[in-house]
């Protein structure tokens, strides 16, 4: 160091000196060590993913088939199925994704393209915008609780689960087993009602509607012998047993353990990505484009709608895969609010009780057999199948509608 | 006109003058009028009681040094800065017989009287055609024939048709910088407006489209009233028949282009037109 003090003011600049120490070595290294760290740490990840892929591939492939796919899940491994729970997964998240994404962007726009102009405008922006980014990070099982109390028995406010205050798109009905062996159905108004006695002129319907007429007897002693007769003969007295026909619109309050609770539960858990997903793309869009969408005389809506809303779909597309992946993998919400029940068929209306394929996994995976454990693998890999489907699907839209913008 | 003897005659004046219009006296019908307009940003004022007339189709050059308040006023012409947080503006400001400040103003329906050309060539991610149809469809119920028309209209007026007339729908972004300043020309002029306002219409592009650009603005003002603010002096002097000289927030002076660049009224104005500052 003194060689380079001992001539402070020679004018010269005393490279000579410094350049013995160069750190060109130095640094070449430290740039070979860090590009290979960061290799090292990329591949890690990967095979760590590929580690678990092919663990689960080796494990479930064997009981991959259509059966599978298709049947229910049987206390029987060998015969056991996902159906219903890969029925109820794409059920339940085609629904939320119909309910989160537009409630999502549209609250974008409001916070993105509508800036507030008055004090109070401003003081509710803010809160929104401070709700959301608290949201984002609640855990789904508290959205669980949430989805229980609000949709599933509507905070008890009216009505139960189990007897709804409100329900179209079903029948009730009380059903007789007649002598003959024949289901005879009395139609039912009022479905709190105790069941009915048989007893003469009742308004008496087969399976499939059609009035019949219904002899009643006192015992089974006084029956006539044809079997034709026996068909529509019941005894007088028997109790009824309810059952319900719902039609594909069926709807009530409160919503039950059912694909739409379910879904709107999930809506709420993805909710806040989507919303912050779409805000970053909105935010993206360079403001000179709204300024043309205004200057050539365009309301705020026009502008939303004919450019800023195009040029961000790329963006809003990509926070929405991101969301809609959360939604299909979240077991614990569900759990909370439907609980992991034996549920054998798909279901058929949006207050269908529903399982979802991250709950029957969670079930397989729980029980001590090594069977059920390999049908949880398998589980697995169709849930990351489906995964695939819609991410792959949703990223193809966003290459249809992908453009530059500037 | 009197000839004025002037002691170190600024550069400029050796460039010589496009507009027709050399005297005082020919100002013509006023198409905007100013009187006592004062405008903030939050509580900056960024101007300050602006007294000012703008003659109908004659090109006005507002100029002056960056902060001075000239842009701030053409987005206020026709209320662009209605979406700018906590801008604000007090005072008279009238189109013809339109108060533009009112609150009963139809923003909308103003916007397609004014029309505005930006610093930065902004045309939509769309094809030529649909950023020339853009502002039509959204204005008139019209039939696709004409729309057609009108397109070929506005980009024959913006001096563009030439050019893409065989690639109407490609993109607009495909354009070179100076034809997709044209082009938002173009689609400025589609929607039939009355006055154009241009904020430094040239600054981002190279020495030829600058120079189309400016021709196309000497053609252009038969039929429209042309606001334009430039900070390239030259461009002042070439293409506008008045300039305002604006400083800190002030008018300090406005006259005929000549006037304005030959024989400054304030010293500041000399100033600043000779180079001395800005």
């Amino acid at each position: 160091m003194s060689s380079l003090l001992s001539t402070p003011n020679s004018g010269m600049h005393p490279i000579g000196e410094i350049s013995r120490r160069t750190k060109v070595r130095d640094r070449r290294w430290v740039d070979a060590a860090f590009r290979w760290f960061c290799v090292a740490t990329a591949l890690l990840s990967v095979l760590i993913l590929v580690v678990l892929l092919v663990s689960i591939l080796i494990q479930g492939y064997a009981r991959l088939s259509w059966h599978f796919l298709q049947h229910y899940p049987e206390p029987e491994p060998r015969w056991a199925g996902i159906g219903p729970a890969l029925w109820g997964t794409v059920w339940v998240c085609c629904v939320c994704g119909l309910f989160a994404l537009p409630i999502g962007v549209a609250t974008a726009i409001f916070l993105e393209e509508f800036p507030p102009q008055r004090w109070w405008t401003r003081k509710l922006h803010n809160f929104i915008q401070l709700n959301i980014s608290n949201l984002a990070g609640v855990p789904s099982v508290v959205y669980g609780i949430l989805g229980l109390t609000l949709f599933v028995s509507l905070a008890h406010l009216a009505g139960t689960p189990n007897q709804p205050a409100w329900e179209i798109g079903v029948r009730y009905y009380d059903q007789f087993w007649s002598l003959g062996d024949r289901a005879i159905l009395v139609p039912i108004t009022d479905p709190n009602a105790p069941p009915t006695l048989a007893q003469a002129g009742m308004q008496a319907q087969d399976y499939d509607g059609h009035p019949v007429a219904v002899t009643i007897v006192p015992s089974r002693r006084e029956a006539a012998d044809s079997p034709e007769m026996l068909q529509y003969t019941l005894i007088e007295g028997r109790v009824a047993g309810r059952i319900t026909k719902s039609s594909w619109y069926h709807l009530r309050l409160p919503l039950g353990r059912s694909v739409l609770a379910a879904a709107l539960t999930l809506m709420l858990v993805i909710l806040p990505i989507v919303i912050i997903a779409s805000q970053e793309a909105l935010r993206g869009v360079p403001s000179s484009l709204r300024e043309a969408g205004l200057g050539v005389g365009a309301t705020p809506w026009q502008v939303v709608r004919h450019v800023t809303l195009p040029a961000a779909i790329p963006g809003i597309m990509t926070g929405s895969i991101l969301a809609m992946s959360r939604a299909i993998g979240e077991a614990a919400p569900i759990l909370i609010m439907a609980g992991a029940v034996f549920i054998s068929t798909s279901p058929s209306s949006l207050v269908d009780e529903v399982t979802v394929m991250p709950l029957q996994i969670y079930d397989w995976a729980s029980r001590p057999q090594a069977e059920f454990h390999e049908l949880a693998a398998t589980g697995i890999l169709v849930l990351l199948a489906v995964l695939l489907l819609f991410n792959s699907l949703a990223v193809y839209i966003r290459q249809r509608t992908q453009k530059p913008l500037t | 006109m009197s000839t004025v003897e002037i002691k170190n005659p600024p550069p400029i004046v050796t460039v010589p003058t496009r507009g027709d219009v050399d005297d005082e006296q020919h100002v013509g019908n006023t198409a905007l009028r100013l009187h006592g307009f004062n405008a903030w940003y939050g509580t900056y004022q960024a101007l300050h009681d602006v007294n000012l007339k703008i003659p109908e189709k004659q090109v006005t050059s507002l100029i002056g040094p960056s902060g001075c308040g000239k842009s701030t006023l053409l987005r206020w012409m026709n209320r662009m800065n209605d979406i700018v947080p906590g801008a604000r503006a007090e005072g008279q400001l009238d189109l013809l017989d339109l108060d533009v400040l009112s609150k009963m103003t139809d923003v909308v329906a103003l916007r397609r009287r004014i029309g505005i050309v930006f610093q930065k060539p902004n045309p939509f991610p769309k094809s030529i055609y649909e950023n020339v149809a853009f502002g039509p469809r959204l204005h008139f119920k019209i039939r696709s024939s004409d729309l057609d028309q009108l397109v070929e209209w506005s980009l024959r007026k913006a001096a563009l048709w030439d050019e893409v007339k065989n690639r109407l729908h490609d993109s607009a972004l495909s354009l070179s910088g100076g034809q997709q300043q044209r082009l938002c020309i173009a689609r400025a002029i589609a929607v039939g407006p009355d006055v154009l306002l241009m904020d430094e219409p040239c600054s981002a592009l190279d020495p030829g489209s600058t120079a189309r650009i400016e021709d196309l603005i000497f053609e252009l003002k038969e039929q429209y009233t042309i606001v334009i603010v430039t900070h390239n002096m030259q461009q002042a002097a070439r293409c506008s028949n008045r300039t305002a000289f604006f400083f800190e927030g002030h008018l300090v002076e406005e006259g005929s282009t000549k006037q304005v660049f030959t024989t400054p009224r304030e010293k500041q104005t000399e100033d600043y037109v000779t180079g001395k500052f800005g």
